[in-house]
């Protein structure tokens, strides 16, 4: 066994996009994203609308089929065949918390679903035992369970998705921007529910988000992803405080800091230009139309992961401090 | 003495639905200088972007001004017929909108939208709207102007649709610029590009911006003033640092606890309990109370007025009053000894 939860090997997600009748084109979503997450940690997943962050999730939890690599919980490999085996171990809280409950269904059904696809229970007095606990649990009380979707606050509806993740005591949870359509105040609550049950359950995470100063809060490590691609990995003070991407040093520094001292004094580096479309990619390193640094070497080569520091890996053939 | 160019006074905007009037904006007050910047930062449903639409005058059916004055010059435009409203959005305010997908239209090309404002709004012949269209275009940073002229929104990213709506609001040179969430819908490097924008187009041509925004850190870095909005009313108003480094207002002071910081090591986030107020039942004290760790009494009977700080900075907080009540009794009862 070996010492991570989950291992991500060279995972593609490529979707066709037609382009006539009887040809198509590869979107590289996903184009070659490798990385490990160990028990009860959190790995930050960044980067900007496009460049397939949450393909990734999606795709870990084969809600896509991957075009290749491999995914690896546990020691054992996951494939098509196997993935219903790991469904109880590996879940997903979604976006949009008005779109992602059904809502025909009460509070309890939502919740209850994945306990009778699952056959958790043994009499219905513990079906609904559970689902109060399960309530409880995400802050939210038994009267709740009755209810409809509609019924509740953006916050109360993402714990009540939360509640359903945890209905099968997964082990590893997708947060895809679980809390980016939430106002800031209810933002915090939603923050600190995600700390405790990692605390009480030890649950790992891979929380998806573009808000760097919430992911920066609840990671041990983080991910920087540009078009498909992971740039920068490390911990998470570390990419804050030393960034070395020329990708990931643009991206800090444009996060708007709630302080006007800081906001004043502060130096840009100004990213030029927009985003190169993924059906369209530059060759060799995909940051190379934006970057600052950017020699020959970068046209013809794309460079991979290297380690440059303890755990702090970097795709890039110049890196500058 | 020198006048304010925007005065709103004690200004009411009402939504009549089926489950009674929702005030979403509730007798609000505020001044705009020539030149400056005001951000009006709160919570969705506060009522910021309410305000913005009252002083546009587009708000939906069944919205409207229920009371109060909006002084544009000194006059007075809730009192405008439609004509003279169309003939000031565009040409005195203009306003951009928080996506900039649907906000332009799709049928049109992004000379034709630009071309039709500068028409509408000066006396230029179709050749000079052009030219004046190219020109700011490239003003806002657009690259290849000729190219994009001719182009429909959908060919240009997020980014670049948002710049063609700027360069449309200033393209009568508006004496007020009101943006309404620009960058909420932006990634986080092309809203930097975007607010750098602004700034720089604020120095150059000198009109006033309102900021409507829910995000603090794009506040703090743009703005003169700051309007803290909670369910239709202002509860605290002051210059950037008066609001960040002396919040006197309890909802303000847990706004500002509840974001993480960057620079902080790992501390737990304070959130603010419970969830928004219902505008269709509002309480009789303070809107903040029910969630408002040092509510008081009075809090649930009684709206507290709004008091001066000093010279900057006003807060609508009953704690406020109490720390006067508590500092003189502080000095009578070392006075006594």
């Amino acid at each position: 066994m070996s010492e991570y939860l989950l291992e991500v090997k060279d995972l593609k997600q490529h979707f066709p996009i037609r382009t006539g009748w009887f040809s198509s084109k590869p979107l590289k979503a996903v184009d070659g994203v490798s990385f490990e997450i160990k028990p009860g940690e959190t790995l930050g997943l960044v980067g900007e609308s496009g460049c397939g962050k949450t393909t990734v999730g999606r795709t870990i939890l084969h809600l896509y089929k991957p075009t290749s690599g491999e995914i690896i919980y546990n020691g054992q490999q996951i494939t098509p065949q196997n993935i219903h085996n790991f469904r109880q171990e590996m879940q997903i809280v979604f976006q949009d918390p008005y779109s992602s409950l059904n809502p025909r269904m009460t509070v309890s059904d939502i919740v209850g679903e994945p306990l009778d696809i699952h056959k958790l229970y043994g009499t219905k007095g513990e079906r609904a035992d559970r689902i109060n606990e399960l309530l409880r649990l995400v802050g939210l009380n038994s009267d709740h369970a009755r209810r409809y979707a509609h019924e509740f606050s953006g916050g109360q509806r993402q714990r009540i998705g939360i509640a359903r993740a945890l209905a099968v005591n997964p082990k590893f949870i997708v947060c895809d921007e679980p809390v980016s359509a939430l106002d800031v105040s209810i933002q915090a609550q939603v923050i600190n529910t995600f700390e405790d049950l990692q605390e009480k359950l030890g649950i790992a995470y891979l929380f998806i988000a573009h808000d760097l100063l919430v992911v920066k809060h609840i990671s041990q490590r983080i991910a920087v992803m540009y078009l498909g691609r992971i740039v920068e990995i490390a911990d998470a003070d570390e990419v804050i405080a030393h960034p070395m991407h020329p990708y990931t040093q643009s991206l800090i520094s444009a996060i708007p800091i709630p302080d006007p001292n800081t906001a004043r004094t502060r130096q840009r580096i100004p990213l030029e230009g927009d985003v190169p479309s993924p059906l369209n990619m530059p060759s060799g390193c995909a940051f190379r139309t934006r970057c600052r640094y950017a020699t020959e070497r970068c046209a013809q080569e794309c460079p991979g992961l290297t380690e440059i520091g303890p755990g702090h890996r970097i795709a890039c053939w110049n890196p500058h401090e | 003495m020198n006048e304010p160019l925007l005065q709103v006074k004690n200004l009411c905007t009402s939504f009549n639905v089926d489950s009674g009037e929702v005030r979403a904006v509730n007798g609000i007050s505020f001044n705009l200088d020539k030149g400056k910047v005001l951000g009006i930062v709160g919570e969705s449903g506060s009522g910021k972007s309410v305000t913005a639409y009252s002083i546009m005058r587009i708000l939906v059916e069944p919205g409207r001004i229920t009371g109060g004055q909006i002084l544009f010059n000194g006059e007075d435009i809730v009192q405008y017929s439609k004509k003279q409203m169309r003939e000031f959005r565009g040409k005195r305010v203009s306003i951009i909108f928080q996506d900039p997908m649907t906000s332009l239209n799709p049928v049109y090309t992004i000379g034709n939208q630009l071309r039709e404002a500068i028409l509408l709004h000066t006396d230029r012949n179709h050749e000079q709207a052009n030219a004046r269209a190219l020109e700011m275009l490239q003003l806002v940073g657009v690259n290849e102007p000729e190219k994009r002229l001719k182009q429909y929104p959908h060919e240009l990213s997020g980014g670049m649709r948002q710049r063609v709506m700027i360069a449309m609001a200033l393209a009568c040179e508006p004496d007020i610029l009101i943006a309404d969430e620009p960058t909420t819908a932006l990634d986080v490097t092309i809203q930097a590009q975007i607010l750098e924008l602004m700034q720089s187009l604020q120095k150059k041509m000198g009109m006033a911006i309102i900021m409507i925004t829910h995000d603090l850190g794009v506040i703090a870095d743009m703005c003169d003033e700051i309007i803290v909005m909670y369910a239709g009313r202002i509860c605290e108003r002051g210059t950037a640092d008066e609001i960040f480094y002396n919040p006197r207002h309890e909802y303000t002071k847990g706004l500002l606890r509840s974001i993480p910081r960057l620079d902080a090591g790992h501390t737990r986030l304070i959130p603010i309990a419970g969830s928004p107020v219902d505008l269709t039942n509002m309480p009789k004290g303070c809107a903040f109370a029910s969630r408002c760790d040092n509510c008081m009494k009075i809090c649930l009977s009684e709206l507290p007025e709004e008091l001066d700080i000093n010279d900057f900075h006003k807060a609508s907080c009953w704690m406020n009053v109490k720390q006067v009540y508590d500092e003189a009794a502080a000095e009578k009862e070392a006075d006594s000894k």
